[in-house]
C-alpha cells in the first residue's frame, strides 16, 4: 500500500546561463510505513526531489512535469502539488514533516526548543489547552531522549546530537503519516548518528510512520532502510529492497557506489569505485547520463536514454541490464 | 551578565578617555585659548568674563595634575564653566534647556523612522519579486538624500507656500510654556515639519537594510523549516525571519540613536529649533569654547549610552549572549 506516489516528476532550477534539470522524469513510490532510502552523490538531486514533495520548492526552482499524489488511509487521494493556502499548511506537518540536514540551522536560534514544538501544537491543534500543549513537548522531548527541563533551552545549550533529536521531536508532534529525513546525520560524528538512526528505527516501529531517508552514504542506508532508490544526475536508477541492492546491484553506478564507502564528509570528491565527477545538469551528456564514467558503457549508451525496468524485486535503467545483476 | 559587565567597563573607560581629551585638547592648543579669544573681542570684555572662561578651562597656576582633579570635581557637580554667548548662564544651564527640545524631537522622529522603516524592510522583503520591489528604485534614491535638502524642500512647499506648518521655532509666541493642552499642541504643530524630514531622510536606510538582512534571513533553514511546520505567515514572517533579521540591526539603530544628539544640527538650524545642534551653531559662530565643549561632552556621552543600550537590547533579544561560558 502506497502512501506517497510521484510520477514523472520534472524540477527545473531557471538561470541565466540554462535551466538546471534537477530532477527529471522521477517516479517513485512510498509504502505504508516504510523506510525508503534514497542515495546519490552529492548534486543528484536528492534534496531538490524532497522539497518537491514538501512544497518548499522556491524560484528559481520550477516544477516542470508530473505529479505527486498523497494517498490518506481511508485511500482517498491527495493531489500535492495542487495544495494551496489553509489545506497545505495542514498538509505540512500534519501528514507530512521534515527532518533538515543541520539542525544547527533548521531550530530558530532565539527561541526555545520547547516552544517551538510549542507553535506547531497552537497551530494545528488549536483545541489544546497551553497545559496539554506542554505536556506534549515534554513527553516528545523524552521520547527522543532529551530530558524535560531542555524543554527552555535555547538551540545553542544543547549539542549537535541533541539538536538533531529535538528537531525530530518537532517531527513527531502531530504524528504524521510521512517524514522526510534530508542527510539527518551527515553532521553528527558516526556515534551519535548510530544512535540516533537507531532511535529513528525504534519510533517508526512505535509510529509506523513511513520515512525517506536521504544520504549520499550507501552503507549507512543499508543498515536503516528496507527499500533504497538510488538517483544518478536528477534520476532514479535503481530501486530495490536494501538486500537485493547490496547482494546484487543491478546498475554500475550503485556497483559504484557500493565499492567506494563514501566519506562522512567532503561532498565533492571523487568516488574511488567511479572515476570522474557528476555531469553538469544544464546539458546532462545523452543517453545515459552516466555512459561517460561507466565501465560498462556501450556505444548504444550516449544515444538511447535506459528507461527505469521493473524486475524481479526492484527497478533498474541500464541498457545492459537483463535482471542478472551487474557484479 | 558577563558580557555586560564587560561592556559596561569598556564604556566607562571610553567615557573618562573622552572626559580627559575634553580637559588636554585647550591645554594643547598653542597659546592661551582666553587670551585668544579676548584679543578677537578687541579688548571689549567684561572682566568678569574673562575670569569665567580661564574658570571653564580650567587655567590656572596651579599644577596640571591639581587642574585636572579640579575639572573632574565640576564636572561631577554638572558645572561645565560659563558661556560666553549667553554670559553669565552656565553651559549647564544651556545644554539643560536645549537637550529636551532634541532628544523629544530627534529622539521620538528616530524611534518612529525605526519603526516604520523596519515593519517596511521586512514586508518588502517577504514580498520581494513583486510589483513591491519598484519601491526600491525610491528607497535608494532617499537613501542619496541628504537631510538639508529634505527639510528645505518641506520648508519651501509645506512652510513658505502652502503655509501649513510653521517653519521656525519649538512652539507659537502666543503661547505660554506649561503644562497645558494648548501648549502642547503648539510643540506638536510645530515640530511635524522637522519631525517628517527627519523621518523621511532616515527612514530609507532602515528600509534598505533590514530588506536586505531580511532577504538573507528568508533563505535560512529555520525559515524553511518554520514554512514547513505549517504555520501562519504572519508568524512565519514575524516570529521567525524578522525576530531574527532585527539583530544585525540594532547596531546601526544605535548609531543613529547616538547620533540623536549631534546629528540634528542641520535639520535644527534650518528650522531654527531651539535643540542642542542650534546651541552649537551659536557656539561656534561665537567662539564660545566653554558652550562648545560641553555640548561635544553630552555627544560623547550620548553616543556611548546608547551604545550600551543596543548591548542591553542584544542580551534581551539573542540568548546566545546570555551564555555565560564562551
Ligand atoms: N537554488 C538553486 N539554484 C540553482 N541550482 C540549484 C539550486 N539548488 C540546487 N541546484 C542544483 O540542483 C542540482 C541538485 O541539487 P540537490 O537537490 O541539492 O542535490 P543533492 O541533495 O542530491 O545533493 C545540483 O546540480 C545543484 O547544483
Ligand atoms: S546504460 Fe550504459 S552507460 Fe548507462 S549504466 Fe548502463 S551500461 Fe553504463
Ligand atoms: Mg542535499
Amino acid at each position: 500500500m502506497n502512501v506517497l506516489e510521484i510520477r514523472g516528476l520534472g524540477v527545473d532550477y531557471l538561470s541565466g546561463s540554462g535551466a538546471v534539470h534537477a530532477v527529471s522524469g522521477v517516479s517513485l513510490d512510498l509504502r505504508r510505513g516504510e523506510i525508503l532510502g534514497l542515495a546519490g552523490e552529492s548534486g543528484s538531486g536528492k534534496s531538490t526531489l524532497a522539497n518537491a514533495v514538501a512544497r518548499l520548492l522556491r524560484p528559481p526552482a520550477s516544477i516542470t512535469s508530473g505529479s505527486v499524489v498523497y494517498r490518506r488511509q481511508d485511500g482517498s487521494a491527495v493531489d500535492v502539488l495542487a495544495l494551496g493556502g489553509n489545506e497545505l499548511r495542514a498538509f505540512r506537518w500534519k501528514e507530512l514533516a521534515v527532518v533538515f540536514q543541520s539542525a544547527m540551522n533548521s531550530l530558530n536560534p532565539v527561541i526555545t526548543v520547547g516552544a517551538q514544538i510549542d507553535d506547531v501544537l497552537r497551530v494545528h491543534a488549536p483545541r489544546m489547552s497551553r497545559n496539554e500543549r506542554t505536556e506534549r513537548s515534554v513527553e516528545l522531548l523524552q521520547r527522543v531522549g532529551i530530558s524535560a527541563d531542555r524543554r527552555r533551552s535555547y538551540p545553542h545549550e544543547l549539542s549537535g546530537g541533541m539538536r538533531q533529536r529535538a528537531a525530530i521531536a518537532i517531527a513527531l508532534a502531530l504524528n504524521p503519516e510521512i517524514i522526510i529525513m534530508d542527510e539527518p546525520t551527515t553532521a553528527l560524528d558516526v556515534v551519535v548518528q548510530r544512535d540516533i538512526l537507531a532511535e529513528i528505527r525504534a519510533l517508526r516501529e512505535e509510529y509506523g510512520f513511513a520515512v525517506v531517508f536521504i544520504t549520499h552514504d550507501l552503507s549507512l542506508l543499508m543498515e536503516i532502510s528496507d527499500r533504497i532508490a538510488i538517483m544518478y544526475a536528477g534520476r532514479v536508477v535503481e530501486t530495490g529492497t536494501a538486500k537485493a541492492l547490496h547482494r546484487a546491484p543491478r546498475h554500475p553506478y550503485t556497483l559504484g557506489l557500493l565499492r567506494s564507502f563514501p566519506r562522512l564528509r567532503g561532498p565533492r570528491e571523487e568516488l574511488p569505485g567511479i572515476p570522474g565527477v557528476p555531469p553538469d545538469l544544464r546539458s546532462p551528456p545523452p543517453g545515459c547520463a552516466f555512459h561517460p564514467r561507466c565501465a560498462m558503457a556501450v556505444a548504444e549508451c550516449s544515444e538511447s536514454l535506459p528507461v527505469l525496468r521493473t524486475e524481479a524485486d526492484g527497478e533498474v535503467a541500464c541498457l545492459l541490464n537483463d535482471g542478472r545483476g551487474v557484479s | 551578565m558577563r558580557f555586560l559587565a564587560r561592556r559596561l567597563g569598556f564604556y566607562l573607560l571610553t567615557a573618562w578617555a573622552a572626559i580627559t581629551l575634553n580637559f588636554l585638547i585647550p591645554r594643547l592648543m598653542p597659546g592661551d585659548p582666553v587670551e585668544l579669544l579676548v584679543a578677537r573681542m578687541k579688548g571689549n570684555v567684561d572682566p568678569a568674563a574673562i575670569d569665567a572662561m580661564r574658570r571653564a578651562f580650567g587655567i590656572s597656576d596651579a599644577s596640571p595634575w591639581r587642574q585636572y582633579l579640579d575639572y573632574l570635581g565640576n564636572l561631577a557637580h554638572g558645572e561645565l564653566g560659563r558661556s560666553i554667548t549667553f554670559f553669565p548662564t552656565e553651559v549647564s544651564t544651556v545644554i539643560a534647556d536645549s537637550l529636551p527640545w532634541t532628544v523629544g524631537l530627534v529622539g521620538v522622529a528616530t524611534l518612529i523612522s525605526y519603526l516604520i522603516g523596519t515593519s517596511l524592510g521586512v514586508i518588502m522583503a517577504w514580498k520581494r519579486g513583486t510589483w513591491l520591489d519598484g519601491v526600491l528604485p525610491a528607497a535608494t534614491f532617499m537613501h542619496a538624500v541628504p537631510y538639508f535638502w529634505v527639510a528645505l524642500a518641506l520648508v519651501f512647499v509645506f512652510g513658505v507656500t502652502l503655509r501649513w506648518f510653521p517653519v521656525s521655532r519649538a512652539y507659537g509666541l502666543d503661547v505660554m510654556p506649561g503644562l497645558t493642552g494648548e501648549f502642547a499642541r503648539s510643540v506638536l504643530y510645530h515640530a511635524t515639519l522637522p519631525a517628517i524630514t527627519i523621518v523621511l531622510a532616515s527612514m530609507a536606510d532602515r528600509i534598505l537594510g533590514m530588506r536586505n538582512v531580511m532577504v538573507t534571513t528568508l533563505g535560512e533553514d529555520y525559515v524553511v523549516m518554520a514554512e514547513a511546520k505549517g504555520l501562519t505567515s504572519r508568524r512565519v514572517m514575524w516570529a521567525y525571519a524578522a525576530r531574527n533579521a532585527i539583530l544585525p540591526n540594532i547596531t546601526s539603530f544605535a548609531l543613529s540613536l547616538g547620533f540623536v544628539v549631534g546629528g540634528s544640527v542641520l535639520t535644527e538650524i534650518v528650522f531654527s529649533y531651539p535643540g542642542i545642534g542650534s546651541m552649537l551653531l551659536k557656539g561656534v559662530e561665537n567662539e564660545d569654547f566653554p558652550l562648545m565643549q560641553g555640548i561635544f561632552l553630552v555627544i560623547s556621552l550620548a553616543v556611548l549610552v546608547a551604545n550600551f543600550l543596543a548591548d542591553l537590547a542584544y542580551v534581551v533579544l539573542d540568548p546566545r549572549t546570555r551564555q555565560e561560558t564562551e
